[in-house]
C-alpha cells in the first residue's frame, strides 16, 4: 500500500520531466547547439564537405573589419532599419489611429483586411511580383510613370546600383505595414474610452489627442514594434536575396545574404560564420531589449 | 450710492449677457468652421486610405489577371484585361511542377503542425503547473530561444543535418521548424494554461485522473483558442518559410512552394502567364486563412509580437 502510493508520487513527478522533454531537445539541438557550433566554427577555416577544419583563429574576424562588403552590406542594413521605423512605426501608427477612429467605423474593418493580405503572402510570390513592378521594359512602376507623364524618371529599379537597394526596401514596406498596423490596432484597443471622451469635453483636437493620449498609452507597444522592426532589418534576408541577390554589384548586399554567399557559393565556412557572429551580436543586443521591456513570459 | 450699485449690477448684468451671446454666438461660427473643416479632412483622410488600399491591392489584381494572359499580352498591354481568358494557364502550372510543391508545402505544414501543437502543449503544462529550480531554468532556456534567429544557426544546421543524414530530405524542414515555433507556442500556451483555475484539476485528482488525464482531458480542451491560434501562426509560418527551404532542400521533387516557385520561374522563362498562375495558387491558401481565422491570426501575432 506504502509502496504503491509511494511509486504514483514518483511516477507523477518523471511526468513533468517527460512532457518537457521534447521540446527542451528541439531547442538543444536545434537552436542552442548550432548557436554555439557557429561561435566555434568563427575560428575555423573549413569547406561544405571538407573533414577537417582548420584552425586560424580570430583571422576570420580580422578580415571581417576590413571587408568593405561587409560595411556595405551593414549601412545597408541600417537603411533598411531607419526606413521601416518610418514607415512600418510612425505611419502605421498613425495609420491605425485613423482606422480605430469612429470617423471610419464602418469601413476600416474591411481596410484592416485589405491592408493585411500581403503580410500573409509568401515572399517568393512577393518578391516575384515585384520583379514584375520593376521590371525595365514592361513593368508596373514605369508604365505608370510614363502614364502620368513622367517617363523621365523611369530608371531600371533592380539593375541600377543607387536604387537597388531602396527598390528591395520600398517592397518590403508595402508587404509590412499592415502588419505592424494590426500590432497598433490590438493596442490602441486596449486604452480606456474615459481618456479620449474626457479630452473631447475639454476641447482637445484630434491631433492633439493622438500626441497626449494615444502615443503615450501605446508607449510599451511602440517600443516592441520598434525593436522587432529594428531585429528585422537587421537580419533581412529574403527579400534582398530573390529581388537582387545582392547586386546589382554589392549595392543591395545585406549581412545575411553575404553570409549566404560566403558560405555557400565561395565555400568559405569559417568566413560566412564569422559574419552570423556578427548578425547575432548585433540582434542580440536588440532582442534582450525587447524580452526586458515586454516582459515575455512573466507570471500574470 | 445704492442706486448707483445697482446700476453698476445691471450694467454688469447686461455687459453679462451680451458676452455671453457673444462668445455663444462665436462658439457656433467655429463650431459650424470646424465642422465644415472636419468634413474636408475627413473627406481627405479617406481619400489616403482609399489610394493606400488601391496600392496594396492593384499589383494583386494585376497578379490574377495577368495569370490569365498570354506573354505577347502581359509584355504589349500592361494595364489592360486579356483579350482571351487562358484558364488554362492554371492547369499548366499545376501539371509542370506546382502540384508537387503545394503537396510537399501541405506534408511539411501539417506535419510541423501537429509536432508544434503536442510538443508545444506538453511543455506549456509542465511549465504552468510545476514550480522548481529546474522548471524556472527551463523556462529561461524556452523564453531565450526567441531570440535566437535561424539566420546564425544556418550554417551549423546544414553540417547537423548532413550528418545526420536528413539534408534533403522534409525532416530537415520539419525538425527546424518546430524548434523555431517552439519557444513562441510554449509561451502562448503557458500563459493560457495559467490562468485555467485549479479548482479544476483538483477535482480531477479526487475523481482518480492522471497527469496524463488532467493534460488530456482538461487542459487541452479548455485550450481550444489558444491552439487554434498556434495552428494559424505555425501553418502561415511552414507555408511561407523560405531561407531552410531553399538551403536544406536541393531536389526539385522535394522543394515546397516557396522555394519552389524560384525553380519554377527559371524553368518557365518567359511563360508568364503560367508563373502568375502559380504564383497565385501558392497564395490562395494563406488568404483563405486569413478571411476565416483573422481573429485568432491577429491575437497570435500581437501577443507573440514576432515578425514570422
Amino acid at each position: 500500500m506504502k509502496e504503491g502510493a509511494r511509486m504514483i508520487a514518483r511516477r507523477n513527478r518523471m511526468i513533468p520531466a517527460l512532457f518537457i522533454l521534447p521540446s527542451l531537445l528541439f531547442l538543444g539541438i536545434f537552436i542552442y547547439i548550432p548557436l554555439v557550433q557557429n561561435f566555434y566554427n568563427s575560428f575555423f577555416d573549413f569547406s561544405v564537405f571538407s573533414p577537417t577544419k582548420e584552425y586560424v583563429g580570430f583571422s576570420a574576424f580580422e578580415q571581417l573589419f576590413a571587408d568593405k562588403v561587409v560595411m556595405t552590406a551593414f549601412i545597408n542594413n541600417v537603411k533598411y532599419a531607419i526606413i521601416s521605423v518610418i514607415f512600418q512605426v510612425a505611419f502605421a501608427l498613425v495609420l491605425a489611429t485613423i482606422l480605430e477612429d469612429k470617423l471610419f467605423r464602418r469601413i476600416a474593418p474591411m481596410l484592416r483586411v485589405i491592408y493585411f493580405i500581403p503580410v500573409m503572402i509568401s515572399i517568393s510570390v512577393i518578391a516575384l511580383l515585384f520583379n514584375f513592378v520593376y521590371n525595365p521594359q514592361m513593368g508596373l512602376l514605369n508604365s505608370f510613370l510614363e502614364l502620368i507623364g513622367l517617363g523621365n524618371l523611369t530608371v531600371p529599379w533592380l539593375g541600377n546600383a543607387t536604387t537597388s537597394i531602396y527598390a528591395v526596401i520600398a517592397m518590403s514596406q508595402w508587404q509590412s505595414i499592415g502588419f505592424i498596423t494590426m500590432l497598433f490596432i490590438v493596442a490602441i484597443q486596449k486604452i480606456p474610452k474615459e481618456l479620449y471622451e474626457a479630452a473631447n469635453i475639454d476641447g482637445a483636437g484630434k491631433i492633439r489627442q493622438f500626441f497626449s493620449i494615444t502615443v503615450p498609452q501605446v508607449k510599451e507597444a511602440l517600443f516592441v514594434n520598434m525593436l522587432i522592426t529594428i531585429t528585422g532589418s537587421m537580419l533581412v534576408f529574403n527579400e534582398p536575396y530573390i529581388l537582387t541577390n545582392g547586386g546589382p554589384g554589392t549595392s543591395s548586399m545585406t549581412l545575411s545574404v553575404y553570409m549566404y554567399q560566403q558560405g555557400f557559393f565561395k565555400d568559405n565556412m569559417g568566413y560566412a560564420s564569422a559574419v552570423a557572429t556578427l548578425i547575432f551580436v548585433v540582434t542580440a543586443i536588440f532582442a534582450l531589449i525587447q524580452i526586458k521591456v515586454s516582459g515575455t513570459g512573466k507570471d500574470e | 450710492m445704492t442706486k448707483t450699485n445697482e446700476n453698476i449690477k445691471a450694467d454688469l448684468f447686461t455687459s453679462d449677457t451680451q458676452i455671453k451671446k457673444a462668445r455663444l454666438a462665436k462658439m457656433d461660427k467655429t463650431t459650424r468652421r470646424t465642422n465644415l473643416q472636419g468634413k474636408i479632412s475627413k473627406n481627405m483622410i479617406l481619400l489616403g486610405l482609399l489610394l493606400f488600399a488601391f496600392i496594396i491591392l492593384y499589383p494583386l489584381f494585376w497578379m490574377v489577371v495577368s495569370s490569365m494572359k498570354s506573354y505577347d499580352e502581359i509584355y504589349n498591354n500592361v494595364w489592360g484585361l486579356p483579350s482571351v481568358w487562358h484558364f488554362e494557364n492554371y492547369a499548366t502550372a499545376w501539371s509542370m511542377g506546382i502540384s508537387g510543391y503545394f503537396f510537399n508545402s501541405l506534408f511539411v505544414t501539417l506535419v510541423t503542425i501537429v509536432l508544434v501543437v503536442l510538443i508545444g502543449s506538453m511543455a506549456a503544462f509542465t511549465l504552468s503547473r510545476y514550480k522548481s529550480r529546474w522548471i524556472d531554468v527551463a523556462l529561461i532556456f524556452t523564453i531565450g530561444g526567441i531570440m535566437m534567429n535561424p539566420q546564425v544557426a544556418l550554417i551549423p544546421l546544414f553540417e547537423m543535418l548532413t550528418w545526420m543524414d536528413l539534408i534533403n530530405t522534409h525532416w530537415a524542414l520539419i525538425l527546424t521548424y518546430v524548434a523555431y515555433r517552439l519557444p513562441l507556442t510554449i509561451i502562448l500556451i503557458r500563459a493560457f494554461f495559467l490562468s485555467i483555475p485549479r479548482e479544476l484539476e483538483e477535482s480531477a485528482i479526487i475523481d482518480g485522473c492522471s497527469e496524463f488525464g488532467i493534460y488530456a482531458r482538461i487542459y487541452l480542451p479548455l485550450s481550444i483558442p489558444i491552439i487554434v491560434t498556434t495552428i494559424v501562426l505555425t501553418a502561415y509560418f511552414a507555408w511561407n518559410e523560405f531561407m531552410f527551404a531553399t538551403v536544406f532542400i536541393d531536389s526539385d521533387v522535394l522543394k515546397t512552394i516557396p522555394s519552389g516557385l524560384m525553380n519554377f520561374r527559371d524553368a518557365l522563362r518567359t511563360d508568364w502567364g503560367v508563373l502568375l498562375a502559380g504564383m497565385v495558387i501558392a497564395t490562395i491558401p494563406m488568404v483563405i486563412l486569413l478571411v476565416f481565422l483573422q481573429r485568432y491570426l491577429v491575437r497570435g501575432l500581437s501577443e507573440g509580437s514576432v515578425k514570422g
